[in-house]
């Protein structure tokens, strides 16, 4: 999808007066750290368990190049194939020639934030071959056209009203007349549209949560059972997914299962956690006859060794997007691409360009609470730091704001200077706010007088009180170098 | 019970005063040298500071953050403790002026030398003073909003609760999202206005739903951002620096944004 990062600014304030998305976001405030909260207070070790997590991918990804090698030969071991893709259409062309020769016309696909990434279903439509997203929240923004707006609930923008309109408009070969008031009417109806479409499908297509180097496996996690029936039931199953998502035992993986459910959704398991290891052997009951991997990189390894690279530790468990008070505020859309609120906000940059994705690291007030939820510890503010410094860098903030930052550096750099200023500043500021102690407005400060007022200042800077009162009690206050 | 008794030994402590509290509001500067004395340490308020430089920091530009790191590091050495009314500033020094030099090795082993000597205000009264109570009197129904850098990078929580417990007539009831940011961010709140007004919008609910009287924190650019939302909602809540309070000032001075009486 084309991003619209660079619009940031007026795609937060369509989200801020959307009032449903205002209604959904404001359940999801909520919601979700609430659980989560809930799920640590049951889990003693978890602070543990994360340093335990960063340590296995910070080893991974130290030895990234030997764990995707025996990656590989573990698949094709068990025998399925590694499709390496550096690019969005390396992976998109690796996948339709896959699909190509197995004649496919239906794909169904579990929710898959790297099939978003290389606009994957884009890709399929225009040659031919139907994609039918089998996850609830995907389903139903495919049915609306509108890209994710959660890593981990795609459609947590909508309400169940906007569901039930787009049930009625895409399943015209039901009842217009029936009920479709409560989730569980438009569950059911999501059921009985998709079962179908299971079934008649050609190739299953899933992300992963994460690849074993030791077993050549794919594990996928899922609270509705969609990835399950859509790996198992066609002939071909088609994995895509990043190259950090590899770890290197199936012990590791368990330690990492454990902080995904409990950060991602506050439950202690997924309901479904599925290991798939090639296609299906002789005396299988199920299971598809070919398994492939698409492995993307799509600027990942250039983040190895710099510093970024913690980024690749993540999980993609949302709960810095959750407890994200400028996410939760604006909504996913406002971010203009696949990956939205902190963790966005790093890796948007790092793989559509900082010119293109320049607001994002800079819409944060650096709260940290991301980060101190991160079940990878990755230091998101951080590294939203870095982004903005290669934005000074590369003068591509605003000149203005710039040169008023220089100029304020300037004079902080001379003390006697700054303290003569502050002086003049308080006095002036407070003598003007000294009768309603605050402004409505003032000049060149619209940015914050637009929204709230601006407290009025004492009168006097703290220094020349101080300095007065020194002298007062006889003592002589140390000059400023200037 | 004497000064001794209080705190482990005699301190000489550098107050680090910071921009904006010596801009818009020195009283606070005055409650926390009143608050350092009674904890037994010698205050001075070295002349050669004027901001620790994080407006430059968090705006990537690393030069001169780097610039006004070297100034606070020369202008605060010597010092048994530096201390600041702000986790945010306090948090600057403590916790990025080490990252800030990571690549150099000379300037970095004065900076890890200032991190450890420096404190936010309150935790540096509770943690290294043993300050458990304060001699203050201020009848009113306040909640406390946890500034983000001092919760997070600090870990201050406990310490102002600690210590506002024993301020006579004071009752303090918890603040539903306490931990969520208020939307200042420093320059986020001018660069992104309209999301910065979402974040304190719902916060200054929150603060009206508790049906405080007041509102208290340890930050002063998050009680600006505060208390400009309330005045221009015209909720009649008071906004105050927790120094103040426990200093026992309140009465003399104002709230923030209210005019002189």
């Amino acid at each position: 999808m084309e991003p619209t990062s660079h619009s940031f600014p007026a795609n937060a304030r369509a989200g801020l007066a959307d009032p449903v998305l205002q209604t959904a976001l404001g359940l999801a405030r909520t919601g979700f750290p609430l659980r989560r909260a809930q799920a640590i207070a049951r889990l003693p070790e978890f602070e543990e368990l994360r340093e335990e997590g960063r340590a296995i991918k910070d080893h991974t990804l130290a030895n990234l190049d030997f764990y995707l090698e025996l990656y590989e030969r573990n698949v094709a071991a068990a025998g399925g194939r590694v499709h390496w893709a550096r690019t969005a259409e390396e992976a998109c062309a690796a996948i339709l020639e896959i699909c190509r020769a197995a004649h496919a016309k239906i794909v169904t696909k579990g929710k898959s934030m790297v099939a978003e990434e290389i606009a994957l279903n884009e890709h399929l439509e225009a040659n031919g071959i139907t994609p039918v997203e089998t996850d609830l929240g995907e389903y139903i923004i495919q049915l609306r056209r509108e890209p994710p707006s959660h890593i981990i609930a795609p459609a947590i923008h909508l309400m169940k009203e906007q569901v039930a309109d787009a049930f009625r408009e895409a399943h015209t070969e039901l009842d217009p007349a029936r009920p479709l008031i409560d989730p569980r009417a438009l569950c059911d109806e999501a059921r009985t549209v998709l079962r179908p479409r299971f079934l008649a499908a050609d190739v299953g297509i899933t992300g992963a949560n994460f690849l074993v180097a030791e077993t050549g496996s794919s594990i996928i996690v899922t609270n509705e059972g969609n990835g399950d029936l859509t790996q198992t039931l066609p002939r071909v199953h088609i994995v895509i997914t990043g190259i950090e998502k590899i770890v290197p035992t199936l012990e590791d993986s368990a330690t990492l299962l454990r902080l995904l459910a409990r950060s991602a959704t506050g439950q202690e398991f997924s309901s479904y956690t599925t290991i798939s290891t090639g296609p299906r052997r002789p005396g299988d009951l199920d299971g598809p006859e070919e398994y492939h991997v698409v492995l993307l990189d799509n600027g990942r390894s250039a983040l190895l060794g710099g510093e970024f690279q913690d980024m690749l530790r993540c999980l993609r468990c949302a709960a810095c997007l959750n407890h994200c008070p400028v996410y939760t505020a604006v909504g996913g859309h406002a971010y203009g691409w696949v990956y939205p609120g902190p963790m966005g906000a790093v890796l948007t940059p790092a793989l559509v360009g900082v010119h293109e994705a320049g607001h994002l690291p800079n819409a944060s007030t650096f709260c940290g609470r991301c980060e101190s939820v991160c079940p990878v510890k990755i230091p998101l503010p951080k590294m939203m730091r870095h982004w903005r410094e290669r934005e000074f860098a590369q003068r591509l903030s605003p000149p203005v704001y710039r040169s008023g930052l220089r100029l304020w550096a300037a004079v902080a750099q001379h003390p006697a200077l700054y303290h003569a200023l502050a002086g003049i500043g308080s006095r002036v500021l407070g003598w003007a706010g000294l009768y309603r102690g605050r402004f409505r407005s003032l000049p060149l400060a619209a940015g914050w007088t637009s929204v709230r007022d601006m407290p009025a200042p004492q009168g006097r800077s703290f220094q020349s009180l101080w300095a007065e009162q020194q002298r007062r009690r006889g003592r002589v206050a140390p000059r400023a170098r200037s | 019970m004497s000064e001794q008794a209080l705190s482990p030994s005699p301190a000489r402590v550098a107050l680090l005063v910071t921009c904006l509290i010596d801009l818009f509001r020195p009283s606070v500067g005055f409650a926390a040298v009143k608050l350092l004395e009674q904890a037994g340490c010698t205050v001075d308020v070295p002349r050669a500071q004027t901001c620790c430089g994080q407006p430059a920091y968090n705006s990537g530009d690393r030069a001169d953050a780097k610039v006004i790191a070297r100034q606070v590091i020369a202008a605060f050495s010597g010092y048994d403790y530096v201390v600041a009314p702000s986790g945010s500033c306090a948090g600057m020094v403590k916790i990025h002026y080490p990252e800030l030099f990571a690549d150099e090795p000379a300037t970095l082993a004065q900076a890890q030398e200032l991190a450890s000597r420096t404190h936010e205000l309150v935790s540096f009264l509770v943690d290294v003073r043993g300050m458990d109570k304060v001699a203050a009197h201020w009848p009113r129904s306040v909640t406390y909003h946890d500034a983000c850098s001092g919760l997070r990078e600090l870990g201050i929580k406990d310490q102002p609760r600690r210590l506002l417990a024993s301020v006579d007539g004071l009752t303090l009831t918890e603040l539903p999202g306490a931990e969520v940011c208020c939307g200042f961010g420093g320059t986020f709140c001018i660069k992104y206005p309209e999301i910065s007004d979402k974040m304190v919008t719902d916060k200054a609910a929150d603060i009206a739903a508790t049906g405080a009287e007041a509102v208290l924190a340890g930050d002063l650019g998050c009680l600006l951002n505060i208390a400009g939302k309330l005045s221009r909602r015209g909720d009649p809540v008071e906004v105050r620096h927790v120094a103040e309070v426990l200093a026992d000032m309140a009465d003399e001075i104002p709230a923030i944004g209210r005019p002189a009486a």
